[in-house]
């Protein structure tokens, strides 16, 4: 069992990244904190996609090095190289997840105009009486 | 990929995450983040993801903890949190 947990280390840390940041998104009643834990969230999905394409045995980065003088003598090895479609993908998905975070700071700015706080207990306060908006703000 | 170095590198993500998370200031909350994305930079460097490293620095570490630090001097600082 022991050694079961130990061969696949990383992704056993990678779930407990994931778990952090959805306790951030859920326990968490600040809403900067839970814009941090869905970025945190977001990265280590983005981790483990990118841990798929790594392959065992001296496989370097996708770049074609030293092939350019015999004609056809060294063929090139798949295997040499690491597969580069998780990582093409995930930079799409970095540059979406900084959208998402820009978005969200702008829609955060706002509730903060209207409401003068960030808490989400003292927002759901607010709108349940509005009366509290001056003992509180 | 040398795991030594990996399992360090991961180490390091996971306390920074729980710090970012469990800190009241939220100017440091946004700081410590960027050093988070900082050290996911070095991992994916060395996970062979040059491209996505280069990424992950310029825009995560870099253009995001300016947005979030504009958002904080826009906002408030202190979390009850």
């Amino acid at each position: 069992m022991l050694e079961y947990i130990l061969a696949k280390y990383n992704f056993w840390i990678y779930v407990v990244l994931m778990m952090i940041g959805l306790y951030a998104m859920m326990g968490k009643r600040n809403l900067v904190k839970k814009l941090i834990g869905m970025n945190i969230f977001q990265t280590s999905i983005i981790l483990f996609f990118v841990s798929t394409g790594v392959k065992k045995g001296g496989a370097t980065v996708p770049i074609l090095m030293g092939h350019g003088h015999g004609h056809g003598q060294h063929l090139i090895q798949v295997a040499d190289y690491l597969n580069p479609l998780p990582h093409v993908l995930m930079l799409t998905a970095i540059v979406v997840s900084i959208a998402t975070t820009g978005v969200a700071l702008a829609t955060l700015i706002l509730i903060y105009k209207r409401y003068h706080t960030l808490e989400e207990d003292e927002i759901m306060a607010i709108r349940k009486d509005p009366s509290a908006y001056k003992t509180l703000g | 990929m040398i795991w030594q170095l990996d399992l360090f590198l991961l180490v390091f993500v996971v306390i920074c995450a729980l710090a970012a998370i469990n800190v009241k200031d939220l100017l440091s909350a946004v700081i410590i983040l960027g050093a988070y994305s900082f050290f996911m930079c070095l991992l994916w460097a060395e996970m062979g993801a040059v491209d996505v490293a280069f990424t992950e620095a310029t825009v995560s570490a870099g253009v995001g903890t300016v947005l979030f630090v504009a958002a904080v001097f826009k906002t408030v600082r202190r979390s009850k949190d």
